[in-house]
């Protein structure tokens, strides 16, 4: 060995495996404008798409007349579902078990719903068309509030389903209700209340809101009819599932699509569902056999696709005087709108609300949920969360506050009091779930000695005394919140999607040089996967990072996945990537004892290739082992080093995390300051703590947003009143608070690598972190629940309604 | 509808083409000069996303027709690197300091944020968040892209990065 010899930690850093700070594979492009999105594309003879719109958010279409329009120069077609009737494409399934127009048949549900579709050769012809095609409506009495839908004189909406009493999710109790979802034990919960020294009861609303990606939904549809052969480009995060979905409505063999995401500019979950503008865009193709292109503009994007959340969350609590949690019963009335177009494992009509157990020793609990429709545009996605599980969040964490106030107890106190303990693990909630590991107590102690919340707490209560003494106009709040997520999705046991189970898959090939691909069924809109897939590559089989391509998105290369949202991508890829690695490695490990001359089972790891056990000197790097797999594998053995791993997760992952927010309010103006806000997330295993970390910023920040402003409005008569970004809440880097971020280390017990995810836990623990830090505040004034989101003007309002202007 | 001729100067080379009055200047960069580099966020001026720099300014091409701009110089983010093709400051600033995620903001956010390094080549935190407020980003939470900032300031300036261990 000279001066040379690479030392052990060499060897590791050189790897740029698991744990390092590895910088984005990503960014050379990026940072150079040569991403390449969706409407980046251009082809040969390419037309674009536009819809004409509804402005009634309920009417009847009495006349659609395209005679104008297709007058104007440029425009080639009119598409309207009379058209699309005559290929059976009206009407399309929904991920939810559910129909919906893909163009208004008969009539339109909710406003700018999708009418005509034109296709012009450029995007300013088509939308000169869309000015030409003349509607005739017939307005029709709308239903917006959800309290109101299932009155008995309701406004019947979907005429479609007349005479259904049930749905793919049970029995429908009213023409506007789409299914009832109920778990847990009602007659031992109930006993539970009857018995209980102390209850609350609080109707808690999380609001409608949009994920709003910055790049809209998308897509190019490319129709060969001498092949046969369907291409789609667009912004799928799903682009497997698309691909079914396509084969299975459209009837074209599965073999002749090619779905591929390329580039996506974010998705949040908005760009999981199949859209009108895709079936749209591939039937003009089919029809004018040219390449369409299809691009949402930002107001199309904020009020027809995929809005989430409208959870109104009836919460009620029972418990003993010294703060023991004994029961929990939540009533869900869950806004869908138009068409149940939730994007939800099939088998769960409300996603997984019954995580509402949180973090939290419940003996018992029951929850119902009622879906409903109205005049809104059809959604019900996973902002930034998994399926439900920020509404649940938000529910838990904001009743549990609501309890300690009633108690008179510290919020952070009567979480620790009722947290399930290390030792409880694996731990069976009353609401059915498997939590897999945890240490709840020492992240929450972690929090309060980190913030010294302590001295937080005593500053308050002199600020609070002041403001009695009218020396200030100023009020702190401390929002704390302990979330506990469910992720991974999902087992197949009781996970699939239109009846394919929710697994996912990696295939890595080796070369012969010792660099390698692999292609996973996941889709990065923004995560860096071409980067954290290579490190946990480069960990198992010790190839360095940087010589392993990761490639994600095309449907034809890459082995089937269910797609990246729910947090589900280091769970579930991740976890294939890792056994995938294990398969090559045992592989490796053939070749190398064979090339050794020794056992195998005389061979151990070494960082980067295998070694003779007592004979240090004696290795084989996997750099060599690669070459050899070309040329000298043992007798018998198949040539190559290639693997594929499907892999259907044993459970779900629990990541958790604690997080504080400190805030003042003026009172006189409504007007807040966050203070601090502070992070503590525990995701398991951490594959790049500089992505971790800008996932927790850029989740953090959606909360913020969704907490104090953003919302989906809508006035009485179903017209989006923040349908543009002018009125729609999206912080820039003035508003946005600067964020803390730490973080404890509980492995999942049952992943390969122990990882739990962590995209989404920011957005799922931070809400009702903003949100108990505004109600904290206000609570000493007589207050205990204020509905978000908490902009200036409601904080006003909140004060005024408390009494505080003289 | 009728087209009409313009020229201009794109990242340095005079380019030419025929536009319709009504067509944006994002629509001609990215489409009849395919630069592509430039995105598309919001169509009303609020996202930055297709932010240019134009004589000297940050523009929303977006909201700008293609024929206002004749006779202008235009830098795109294809435009940016270092003349030897590496890549500049701020574009490094962006990767070291993980200041993206999708990408969709960053062409906007480089170009901004270039404008605002020549105009105050010291700015403080504050000067940085104000500075990019025309700038929406939907990933980061704007911490990581103060910090790209920062740092693209600090090497522009001779200060040497060190990055902190975990």
């Amino acid at each position: 060995m000279n001066d040379l010899t690479p030392t052990r930690e060499q060897r590791t850093a050189a790897l740029e495996g698991m744990g390092c700070k590895r910088k984005r594979v990503e960014d050379i492009r990026f940072t150079q404008g040569k991403g390449n999105y969706v409407d980046d594309l251009k082809l040969p003879g390419m037309l674009h798409g536009d819809f004409v719109r509804s402005p009634h958010a309920h009417a009847r279409v009495k006349s659609i007349n395209s005679e104008e329009a297709l007058k104007v120069p440029g425009v080639l077609a009119v598409i309207t579902a009379e058209t699309l009737k005559t290929v059976n494409l009206a009407w399309m399934p929904t991920l939810a078990g559910d129909v919906q127009m893909v163009l208004a048949d008969g009539k339109v549900l909710f406003q700018n719903q999708e009418v005509a579709f034109v296709v012009a050769t450029d995007r300013y012809a088509a939308d000169d068309g869309i000015n030409k095609v003349v509607v005739e409506y017939e307005a029709l009495p709308v239903v917006i509030d959800p309290f109101k839908a299932m009155d008995k004189d309701a406004p019947v909406l979907r005429e479609d389903l007349a005479g259904k009493t049930s749905g793919a999710h049970g029995p429908r109790k009213h023409h506007n209700h789409i299914f009832e979802w109920s778990v847990g034990d009602k007659d031992l919960t109930d006993a539970a209340f009857r018995k209980a020294e102390v209850t609350i009861k609080e109707m808690i609303s999380y609001h409608r809101t949009h994920p709003s990606p910055l790049e809209t939904c998308q897509c190019v549809c490319s129709f060969d009819k001498i092949r046969g052969e369907l291409t789609i480009w667009g912004t799928f995060q799903a682009p497997h599932v698309i691909r079914t979905v396509v084969s299975l409505i459209a009837k074209l063999p599965e073999q002749k699509i090619h779905v591929i995401s390329p580039d996506i500019g974010g998705g949040f979950g908005n760009k999981v569902g199949a859209y009108p503008g895709y079936i749209c865009a591939a039937v003009a193709s089919i029809v004018t056999g040219k390449p369409v292109k299809w691009v949402e503009d930002r107001i199309e994007n904020l009020t027809a696709t995929s809005f989430a959340r409208d959870y109104h969350m009836t919460t009620e609590i029972a418990a003993t005087k010294d703060g023991k949690v004994t029961g929990l019963r939540v009533h869900v009335l869950a806004d869908h709108g138009a068409f149940d177009a939730c994007a939800d494992p099939s088998k769960w009509p409300a996603g997984f609300f019954n995580i509402v157990t949180g973090s939290y020793d419940f003996p018992v609990a029951h929850l119902t949920v009622d879906g409903i429709y109205t005049n809104k545009a059809p959604g019900g996605v996973a902002y930034r969360c998994s399926f439900r599980v920020t509404e649940a969040a938000y529910c838990i964490e904001r009743a549990m506050d609501i309890l300690a106030q009633k108690l008179g107890i510290d919020p952070a106190e009567l979480r620790l009091k009722n947290f399930i303990q290390p030792q409880q693990f694996p731990y069976h909630s009353a609401l059915g779930w498997e939590y897999d590991s945890g240490d709840y107590p020492t992240a929450m102690r972690k929090m309060m000695e980190s913030t010294d919340y302590a001295s937080l707490r005593k500053e308050q209560a002199e600020k609070r005394a002041a403001f009695k003494r009218g020396e200030t106009r100023e009020i702190m709040g401390l929002g704390v919140s302990f979330f506990t997520e469910i992720v991974g999705a999902g087992p197949s046991k009781n996970c699939d999607i239109l009846g394919i189970a929710m697994f996912d898959s990696c295939k890595i090939r080796m070369h012969p040089t010792g660099a390698g691909i692999a292609r996973v069924g996941s889709k990065s809109t923004g995560q860096g996967h071409e980067t954290t897939w290579a490190q946990i590559i480069a960990t198992e089989i010790g190839i360095p990072a940087d010589n392993i391509m990761v490639e994600e998105g095309n449907t034809d290369t890459a082995p089937y996945g269910l797609g990246t949202y729910g947090s589900r991508s280091t769970p579930v890829a991740g976890a294939a990537i890792a056994m995938a690695a294990r398969k090559i490695k045992a592989k490796a490990q053939m070749i190398a004892a064979y090339k050794l001359e020794v056992h195998e089972d005389d061979l151990e790891w070494d960082i980067d290739g295998f070694r003779v056990k007592g004979l240090p000197e004696k290795t084989m790097s996997m750099k060599d082992i690669c070459w050899a797999a070309y040329n000298s594998v043992p007798p018998g053995m198949e040539p190559g080093l290639e693997a594929v791993s499907y892999y259907d997760p044993p459970n779900m992952t629990y990541p958790f995390g604690a997080y504080l927010c400190v805030m003042n309010i003026d009172v006189d103006t409504g007007v807040y300051k966050i203070r601090r806000f502070y992070a503590l997330d525990d995701c398991g295993t951490r594959i790049n703590p500089m992505i971790i970390e800008g996932q927790v910023h850029g989740g953090l920040t959606e909360a913020f947003a969704i907490a104090m402003g953003q919302e989906i409005r809508y006035d009485d008569e179903g017209n989006v009143v923040t349908g543009s970004f002018m009125d729609f809440f999206m912080p820039t880097a003035v508003e946005t608070p600067r964020w803390e971020t730490d973080f404890t280390v509980t492995p999942s017990p049952h992943h390969p690598i122990g990882a739990k995810g962590v995209g989404e836990s920011p957005n799922v623990g931070g809400v009702p972190a903003f949100s108990n830090a505004v109600n904290d505040a206000f609570s000493f004034l007589g207050s205990t629940h204020i509905q978000m989101p908490h902009d200036y003007w409601r904080n006003w309002r909140a004060a005024k309604q408390l009494g505080v202007f003289a | 509808m009728a087209k009409t001729h313009v020229t201009m100067k794109v990242n340095g080379a005079e380019v030419e083409g025929l536009v319709e009055p009504r067509t944006l200047l994002v629509h001609f960069l990215r489409e009849n000069l395919s630069l592509t580099g430039t995105h598309i966020g919001c169509e009303t001026t609020h996202c930055g996303a297709c932010t240019v720099d134009l004589d000297g300014m940050s523009v929303k091409s977006c909201t700008m027709f293609a024929v206002q701009a004749e006779g202008s110089e235009i830098t795109t983010i294809e435009g940016v690197a270092n003349a030897d093709g590496s890549l500049s400051a701020l574009q490094e600033g962006f990767r070291m300091m993980h200041g993206l995620q999708c990408g969709f903001c960053t062409s906007g956010m480089i170009l901004r944020a270039q404008r605002l390094l020549l105009e105050n080549p010291w700015p403080s935190e504050e000067e940085i968040r104000i500075g990019i407020s025309g700038n929406i980003c939907r990933c980061t939470g704007y911490q990581n892209i103060v910090k790209a900032i920062q740092y693209a300031a600090d090497k522009i300036n001779g200060v040497e990065y060190e990055e902190a261990a975990e």
